[in-house]
């Protein structure tokens, strides 16, 4: 005797969250059926095998057909093939557009391109997220790719809006998305110590200074391209390292302010021109395509790659770029404080979250 | 009709890309409805092509009936699915329709413009019946276009519309032509409206219908004395609307103004002078009729010696028809003198002798059935019965029989109280047909000789259980290839136009015709396997059911459900209950175990074993379900207290008794007539398998009718599902008993698998949960299941009134469970060769009084119970600071949580839980087939069937929503025909649903009254705490 067929079908759509959760992570019925079972679920319920995998079954088709719809969660609250309560729709669509950030942290950065979804059973292979869950988080930040690109406003609240996400989850695409847009380098092995959460972070405060959306209220244009004006306007502030007279005055007012207030301050005297003159040609670089990708790896080896091997302390960090970003404030001859501002605000707070081990 | 019909189309949304180019889509719409009763509105949306024929997207079908309705819907507006039987839903369009009806003023008109149908089963919500007028029923055939030649070479898609399209344009015709019969006999609605298809191949196409023709008044919000609309809705689901406005003294049917002329004293008089009628029935309460009739009700317990037997046996046939409903009868002092009082003492013989016929059942070889249970039934009943016959009554019964509607058939199942007066028990007829013997196909006739044969049947099966009514009555065929099966079934019934007026049950009549049918039958024609099938078949199931009964202590089925269906080799029957226990029947005897070889020592050890275990189990579920031995009933004036007893699989084996039938001696009601012989090891197994019944999961119980008594305080939680599996038999060689055993695990595992489902839902408790089984294909077998689970709070307060005498089994635990039993035979079968009558078999599983509901799935439990407790409450109620109906809060659920799409609720009972319907829009009744030529593709057999049974959910829905309403109440999904061929990657599927669009409000849960009922059953019955 087998079942040839086995439906269940409610009014109101059934679904288990943790089968759910099984079915997103690309559990095949059978390997579902089994963590069910290890999980308890059978004592629960005085439930059979038979029974877990019928259920099983049941669930899967129903998230298949559901799946659809969640490609533009909108629809999924005006469909009417399936019954569900908006707070279980919420669940569905946060679930299904959640992420794991080994995966992300292999893609981002990357062009979300048939090219790079050929790579992903390498990736599979690698991070242990299976093939089916990795190519519904590559196909998800496709899609919100596509979507996004080409609308005007803010960048997270048109996700949000689109795609009916939290706020959290809002920010963490729109860093996705931003960062395949400018295709930051993300993948080299100086930079392999960093999360996807260090990044996001770091996208978050890109996308607030450096875009036009930052200044311009939003109105016009895009929030996924950085300010062309802004990238030519930082050109300028080469003079801090071309004018020999600005460098050593610059120089000397971070060492008098620093002085005897870290362990570190010798070498951070004797790496000063070094260190600024990293962060300053990182600035006046971005106007090249080639060199915003590699604005990452440049921070890392220009600054932070130099600013450990002196073992300074993330309190040392702190202290020194402040005062180095103030003290530019005091050279007579530096006309450029707006962009200077503008600029380090944002070095400063991304440098402060990539500075760890 | 002359009427203006205005549909537009306002938006379309979802639509598919039809354009793979520009990935878009040039959407148009037609429209079409020629005829608008009849036809529904077709809306065709296409894509438009330059260059090419437009191709379709798809269709939606408004059914319109509900707007020619005054008082239904004005305006069907909202967003319908497209639906395309290859694709499925495809988009969705918004449609505001209107119609602008001219006069139907024509005196010989066509049209039945204006009479309301519902599929509910009992007198809808907001109505009263102000008249019952009887059966109504019509059949119309067609030639069915998947047969026709032109099904050659026209593509699935057009051959499928083309089916779609025809079948509700007969639904339509015959809707109307049954519209037609019921403005005739004078009604302006028809309840219980059960409409089927026949798909009889090649012969043609049959949609068949019957109904219960009514007069319904609406309750105007003020007027109507509130007894029973603020009955919590849960334990009063139906006649709460009829039982109302008895005072006016409108009701002919329910209620003929017949105070002053009925001369003995009243029941309602009476009773007080028993010692423990309960308070509720006090005197201070109004005197209506309705009260009477409750305590008319309580009075026929054993217990009363006062002599308050109300009906009369005059009454069945009687009323109905249409002259009646103008000019009420002539005041029936003539027919009150003549009336015999009967005590009770007799009636309490007939209440033992009910639970007995199980007793009877089993007192036979298989050989000697049908005479044998109606000597013993029925012998005893005409001694019971003798000392209190009354010619004169007799002979009265006989006239008013005469004037009689021709089929005094209900298909309800729920009635106002005091309208059942005496319960007969279940009839039910058979018969096996030759569909290619039909001389001219495309005419009813045929059909219509048939399904006249068997009410005819019927009726005199009623007639012989000395009943004159049928109620619950319900009529259903399988068909396998040329050969059909068709059924009809009904609980026979005495009902009472008149309340306040003793009478005497004609009871005198004997079955000896039935038997005469059978042998009749079986001599003249040369019997095929099936017709001698079917009785052994019906024989074993009714053993199997009362072994279960006993077993669990109960002694009474409620709901009782057989379903027979003939597939190529086999034939499969299938019946569930829910068993209860009545304290007004007698408790049931022991089983004892007997072996075929008493010589043996070991066997005989084994024996005591089992009988051993047997004891327990029986004395385990005792405890379990807390059932008090009778001897107490004696105590108890009122409620026969309905005690669930659990689920069982199938139990087979002979019951073979060398008890005499005069041994049966049904006025001492306790003999332990059942002998279970082992006579082989299949039975033993059988017997394990019994005594080791898995236990349900803590928190769930089932039932299959509309609600399970003890439960009263449900949550608003409802969820309904529809689960269909189709089992491979792969083993070609199975005997009987493996065939068993195989179909017995499948019900189990597919109960099993609403448990986990559902356990989220717990404390719950699945409603109506009905097996509908088909043999689509030689070793193929298919069962389907459309239940609905409610919630209920467990921490409902028990606190008993200090007024009300405690009745026995009362106390109901936590552990009370409540199961249908299934279960079934199968056996080869040949074809027949000529069709051959099999005369049906009635049985009377449960005799109780006042019962109002029996054998239909929508049979609620132990209505005379509820009837009381209505009586009750209404007395409760009055001084209960509520207002009234409508007054109450109107707070629609419609729009939920901020979803755009209006939630729609569905279930199979008549009502909704924790809501009160204030509005019917009209009956639902659809009809699609989907087709796939890509069933891998769409997930094989099971995505295919769960894509189209959600699809068929959502145009429900977006039908009820677009009327304006929130929800479907007496949903049914009549017909599920799944057809595949996996070589060919192609499946097509057949759904017909059916119930009413409804509009339904929370109930306000403020007043004292859910507690009070609460309280009046829970001394009764209250197992949900």
């Amino acid at each position: 005797m087998a079942v040839e067929l086995d439906v269940f079908v409610g009014n109101t759509t059934i679904m288990d969250e943790e089968v759910y959760q099984l079915w997103l992570d690309g559990y095949t019925v059978n390997d579902a059926v089994k963590v069910r079972i290890e999980g308890g679920v059978m004592e629960e319920c005085e439930a059979s095998a038979d029974v877990l995998l019928s259920d099983t079954m049941d669930q899967y088709r129903t998230f298949q057909m559901c799946e659809r719809l969640l490609h533009s969660p909108a629809k999924l609250a005006n469909q009417l093939l399936f019954q569900i309560p908006p707070h279980r729709q919420a669940v569905l669509i946060e679930r299904y557009y959640a992420f794991d950030d080994v995966f992300v942290r292999e893609v981002l950065g990357k062009k979300l391109s048939k090219g790079t979804k050929k790579d992903l059973d390498d990736i599979s292979a690698k991070t242990g997220v299976t093939l089916k869950s990795c190519r519904r988080q590559f196909d998800n930040f496709k899609r919100v790719f596509k979507v996004v690109e080409e609308l005007k406003g803010p960048l997270v609240e048109n996700i949000r809006q689109h795609f009916l996400l939290s706020d959290k989850l809002a920010r963490d695409y729109a860093a996705i998305v931003f960062f395949a847009n400018n295709r930051f380098e993300t993948g080299k092995r100086k930079l392999q110590y960093l999360t996807f959460q260090d990044f996001a972070f770091c996208a978050g405060q890109l996308i607030n200074n450096w875009t036009v959306g930052a200044v311009d209220n939003m109105v016009e244009d895009m929030d996924v391209d950085l300010d062309k004006e802004f990238l030519q306007e930082l050109k300028e502030l080469k003079i801090l390292i071309t004018d020999k007279d600005l460098l050593d005055q610059h120089k000397s007012l971070v060492c008098t302010a620093l002085r005897g207030k870290t362990k570190a301050f010798t070498e951070m005297e004797a790496n000063f021109k070094n260190l600024s003159r990293g962060l300053v040609n990182i600035a006046a670089k971005l106007t090249n395509t080639k060199d915003v990708r590699d604005f990452f790896i440049d921070l890392v080896e220009k600054f932070i790659e130099p600013c450990r091997s002196d073992r300074w302390t993330a309190a040392d960090m702190k202290l020194y770029l402040t005062h180095y970003t103030n003290s530019a404030h005091i050279l007579d001859t530096f006309k450029h404080q707006v962009v200077w501002d503008r600029y380090m605000g944002v070095i400063k707070s991304c440098i402060f979250k990539m500075y760890h081990d | 009709m002359p009427g203006k019909l205005k549909a537009k189309i306002v938006a379309g949304r979802h639509l598919p890309v039809m354009d793979r180019a520009s990935d878009l889509t040039d959407a148009f719409v037609e429209v079409d409805d020629e005829d608008l009763q009849d036809e529904p509105l077709q809306v065709t949306v296409l894509d438009h092509d330059t260059y090419s024929a437009n191709d379709a997207i798809g269709k939606v079908y408004i059914d319109i009936d509900p707007l020619l309705c005054s008082e239904a819907a004005s305006v069907i507006s909202g967003w319908f699915p497209i639906y395309d039987t290859i694709h499925g839903i495809r988009g969705e369009i918004n449609v505001l329709v209107k119609v602008e009806l001219f006069n139907d003023l024509n005196r010989f008109r066509q049209s039945s413009c204006g009479v309301k149908f519902f599929c509910t089963t009992s007198i809808p919500r907001c109505y009263r019946a102000a008249m019952v007028h009887g059966f109504v029923e019509e059949l119309v055939v067609n030639e069915d276009p998947e047969y026709q030649w032109i099904d050659r070479i026209r593509t699935p898609r057009a051959s499928n519309e083309a089916r779609q399209r025809l079948i509700s344009l007969m639904s339509g015709e015959l809707q109307r032509k049954i519209g037609l019969k019921v403005l005739e006999m004078g009604g302006n609605a028809v309840v219980g409206y059960l409409q089927c298809f026949d798909l009889e191949g090649e012969s043609g196409l049959v949609v068949r219908a019957i109904g219960t023709a009514c007069t319904l008044d609406k309750i105007s919000s003020g007027s109507a004395p509130n007894t029973t609309t603020h009955i919590h809705p849960n334990t009063a689901p139906a006649s709460n609307a009829c039982n109302s406005p008895s005072k006016d003294g409108k009701e002919p049917v329910f209620g003929e103004d017949l105070l002053s002329s009925s001369g003995p004293p009243t029941p309602f008089r009476a009773l007080p002078t028993s010692s423990s009628s309960p308070p509720p029935f006090s005197p201070s309460k109004p005197c209506s009729r309705q009260s009477s009739s409750s305590d008319t009700d309580l009075s026929l317990t054993p217990k009363t010696d006062t002599l308050s037997l109300p009906g009369s046996g005059s009454v069945g046939c009687g009323h109905g028809t249409a002259p009646r409903a103008t000019t009420p009868p002539p005041p029936s002092s003539t027919r009150s003198d003549s009336a015999l009082l009967r005590k009770s003492v007799s009636f309490t013989e007939d209440l033992l002798l009910a639970a007995s016929v199980l007793c009877a059942e089993c007192d036979k070889t298989e050989a000697g059935l049908s005479s044998v249970i109606r000597n013993g039934q029925w012998g005893k009943r005409r001694e019971g019965s003798r000392a209190f016959e009354d010619p004169a009554q007799t002979a009265d019964a006989d006239s008013s029989r005469a004037e009689g509607t021709e089929f005094p058939f209900f298909t309800l199942t729920s009635f106002p109280p005091g309208f059942l007066v005496h319960v007969g028990g279940v009839v039910s007829a058979r018969s096996v047909k030759l569909l290619d013997r039909i001389h001219n196909p495309d005419e009813p006739e045929t059909r219509d000789a048939w399904w006249e044969e068997i009410r005819q049947e019927i009726k005199s099966h009623a007639k012989a259980l000395g009943c004159h009514a049928v109620v619950g009555y319900s009529e259903s065929t399988s068909i396998c290839e040329e050969v059909c099966i068709l059924s009809a079934s009904g609980t026979a019934a005495i009902l009472n136009p008149r309340y306040m007026r003793e009478g005497c049950l004609d009871i005198g009549i004997t079955d000896h015709r039935l038997c005469r049918l059978k042998k009749k039958a079986q001599g003249e024609v040369n019997a095929t396997a099936i017709s001698n099938l079917l009785p052994f078949m019906e024989y074993e199931l009714h053993t199997q059911l009362m072994n279960k009964l006993k077993l669990r202590s109960m002694n009474a089925l409620f709901g009782l459900h057989i379903q027979i269906s003939v597939g190529e080799n086999m034939l499969l029957g299938l019946a569930s209950a829910t068993g209860v226990y009545l304290t007004a029947l007698p408790a049931p005897g022991s089983i004892q175990i007997a072996g075929k070889t008493p010589g043996d020592l070991s066997n005989e050890h084994h024996i005591l074993t089992i009988q051993k275990r047997i004891n327990d189990t029986i004395a385990k579920n005792k405890e379990l379900y807390q059932i008090n031995p009778p001897e107490v009933s004696e105590e108890v004036v009122g409620s026969p207290i309905p005690e669930p007893r659990q689920r069982s699989r199938l139990f087979r084996s002979h019951s073979e008794s060398s008890d005499e039938v005069s041994e049966l001696d049904l006025s001492h009601g306790k003999k332990d007539a059942f002998v279970l012989e082992i006579d082989d090891t299949d039975a033993v197994e059988d017997i394990h398998s019994l005594l080791t019944d898995a236990p349900t999961p803590a928190g769930f119980y089932s039932c299959n009718t509309e609600i399970m008594p003890g439960i009263y305080n449900w949550t608003s939680a409802v969820q309904m599902f529809t689960s269909v599996r189709v089992f491979r038999l792969s083993n070609v060689n199975l005997t009987n008993q493996g065939l068993n055993k195989i179909f017995t695990d499948l019900c189990e595992n597919l109960l099993k698998s609403f448990y986990f489902k559902l356990r989220s839902m717990i404390p719950c408790c699945l409603c109506h949960l009905n097996f509908t089984v088909a043999v689509p294909e030689e070793e193929l077998i298919q069962v389907a299941v459309t239940a609905v689970a409610m919630t209920f709070d467990k921490d409902q307060n028990q606190e008993k009134p200090p007024d009300k005498p405690i009745t026995k089994g009362c106390s109901e635990t936590e552990e009370q469970l409540q199961f249908p039993l299934e279960l079934c035979a199968d056996s080869s079968s040949a074809n027949s060769q000529t069709s051959s009558k099999i005369s049906g078999i009635a049985h009377l599983l449960t005799n109780t009084l006042g019962t109002v509901s029996l054998l239909t799935p929508a049979a609620k439990l132990c209505q005379n119970q509820l009837v009381m407790v209505r009586s009750a409450v209404s007395s409760l109620e009055r001084s209960s600071p509520l207002p009234e109906g409508r007054s109450r809060s109107l707070r629609s659920n419609r729009s939920f949580g901020g979803s755009s799409v209006t939630v729609v609720k569905m279930t199979p009972l008549s009502f909704l839980p924790g809501t009160r319907i204030i509005k019917y829009l009209g009956i639902i009744n659809m009809f699609f087939i989907r087709e796939t030529t890509s069933l891998r593709e769409e997930g094989g057999v099971s995505g295919f069937l769960h894509s189209f049974i959600a699809e068929v959910f959502a145009m429900v829905r977006a039908h009820v929503a677009a009327l304006g309403g929130n929800a479907v109440v007496s949903y049914s999904m009549k017909e599920c025909v799944f057809m595949e061929n996996p070589n060919k990657n192609q499946a097509q599927c057949l759904i017909n649903v059916s119930g009413d669009a409804v509009i339904c409000v929370r109930e306000t849960d403020q007043e004292p009254v859910p507690s009070n009922i609460g309280q009046t059953c829970t001394s009764g019955t209250d197992g949900a705490t």
